[in-house]
């Protein structure tokens, strides 16, 4: 806990790149999986090719995943860039997978009855699947993050900066205090990040049945 | 919008199926051959037993299923011609289990269609208040709530205001007042017979019960495994002697002798 004090502002520093790492990662992992979720309800016949392939990707282990990218020309240049796509990547899964099966899980007479009204493909979606689904699909951006806010403490490993500073250089000191300077803050993260996504999927879930 | 008197001078079909078929597989044949008309304003009862291709047929006529072989005729024009959200809007639609939007409001529920074709706002707010009052449900009291704040019955006329909202011609209805208690159907009911005297839609309503059928029906249409039985007026229809007819005929009087001597 002494060191976690006297060495305060570095610990904010790392915190403050993990955190940017899983919010880039996040959000690059959002703006794909989210629209690639919706594209499997129009085209369920994609769905074995991009499950099968994310799903593959989430059973790469997460270090061998940056090993992995490093030769790549444009990703291996800068770690940082490295990092965050390796996250991205590892996110992708949860989020496709939920905004799936928020839509494909909507009541099949709402469904039916939207249709029967004249709505049309992207009304169907922001009118009635989306609002519907935005608990599902929020909870699957919670699963990632709170999964991305732990893996980026991996990062550290290729130099991409991070919380995980602390805990190799901990390991390599055989240091405990220096690891758990790394490894609370990141946990306290990981809970925080949870606590506050479960708290707006309650709210949007409140009015639906 | 032409009074039914004008209809008989021309006499046209809202609706018509010519040689409609529809399988899902090769060998599973849902409906075959059907034809049939409704004349505008009409109400026209489609009777039959589960899985006779009654909500099939309904089905056919908003393109959410596409005929085999045949056509299928709304205002004259081919359905296949018919821009499907076009034809869509142009049709009230109204099932049993309603499939009232959980996320929004009565209001919203019964706005979206008027919104979505562009109405003015203040024209949709009238449109809105008058269609909730229609069916019983004053929009200052219930406006604001949500479906699942509603009894069945409640969120049945919601149903119906909704299918209303656009005021489409033609309107499908599909058992909708099957899964309400006796009392709550048949007050529903009788403010549906009502209604229909004010607003001579034409009317294709999907029912198992013969009793709805002979209460609210113009017109039966008996279909029995895909096909259609017989197509007759509600008095001819009790003295039908086609013998799927004489079944349901049979059903309904000795409900009636027992209503009577109870």
């Amino acid at each position: 806990m002494n060191f976690l004090l006297t060495h305060k502002r570095e610990v904010a520093t790392l915190a403050g790149e993990h955190l940017w790492l899983v919010a880039a990662s996040m959000a690059i992992a959002t703006a794909i999986g989210l629209p690639l979720g919706i594209v499997l309800t129009r085209k369920p016949r994609l769905k074995t090719l991009v499950f099968g392939s994310t799903n593959v990707i989430q059973t790469i282990p997460s270090l061998a995943l940056f090993g992995l990218l490093l030769p790549l020309p444009w990703l291996g240049v800068r770690v940082e860039r490295l990092a965050v796509t390796a996250l991205a990547l590892y996110a992708l899964l949860p989020i496709v997978r939920n905004t799936y099966i928020g839509i494909a899980g909507i009541s099949e007479p709402v469904r039916e009855a939207a249709v029967a009204m004249g709505l049309t493909s992207s009304q169907l979606l922001w009118h009635v699947e989306l609002p519907l689904a935005s608990p599902v699909i929020l909870g699957g951006i919670r699963t990632a993050t709170v999964i991305t806010i732990g893996v980026a403490t991996i990062a550290a490993a290729i130099g991409a900066g991070g919380l995980g500073e602390f805990i190799f250089r901990g390991i390599a000191m055989v240091d405990n205090n220096v690891i758990l300077a790394g490894a609370i803050p990141a946990a306290v993260m990981a809970l925080a990040a949870d606590l506050l996504l479960g708290g707006v999927e309650k709210l949007l879930a409140r009015r639906q049945h | 919008m032409l009074t039914p008197e004008h209809n008989d001078i021309v006499p046209s079909a809202e609706i018509e199926m010519r040689g409609v078929e529809y399988r899902v597989a090769r060998d599973r044949v849902l409906l075959s051959k059907l034809a049939l008309a409704v004349r505008q304003g009409e109400t026209l009862m489609l009777l039959g037993r589960s899985g006779s291709g009654k909500t099939t047929c309904l089905k056919l006529i908003n393109r959410l299923l596409e005929p085999t072989s045949g056509e299928v005729r709304v205002q004259g024009k081919s359905s296949a011609n018919w821009d499907p959200i076009q034809l869509r809007r142009h049709i009230g639609y109204a099932i049993q289990d309603v499939g009232l939007f959980p996320h929004y409001t009565v209001w919203k529920n019964v706005a979206l269609v008027p919104t979505l074709e562009r109405w003015e706002r203040k024209q949709v707010e009238e449109r809105v208040e008058q269609v909730l009052q229609l069916v019983g449900l004053p929009v200052r009291e219930f406006g604001q709530r949500y479906p699942n704040q509603l009894s069945g019955g409640q969120r049945q006329r919601v149903g119906l205001a909704r299918a209303l909202a656009a005021d489409p011609p033609i309107l499908l209805m599909d058992e909708p007042f099957g899964a309400l208690d006796p009392l709550t159907r048949a007050d529903i009911q009788r403010e549906f017979q009502q209604l229909q005297h004010k607003m001579h839609k034409t009317v294709v309503f999907v029912t198992h019960d013969v009793g709805e059928a002979l209460l609210l029906g113009d017109r039966i249409a008996l279909l029995d495994s895909g096909k259609l039985r017989s197509l007759e007026t509600r008095e001819s229809f009790l003295r039908s002697q086609d013998e799927v007819a004489r079944e349901y005929i049979a059903v309904y009087q000795a409900g009636r002798l027992e209503n009577s001597s109870s």
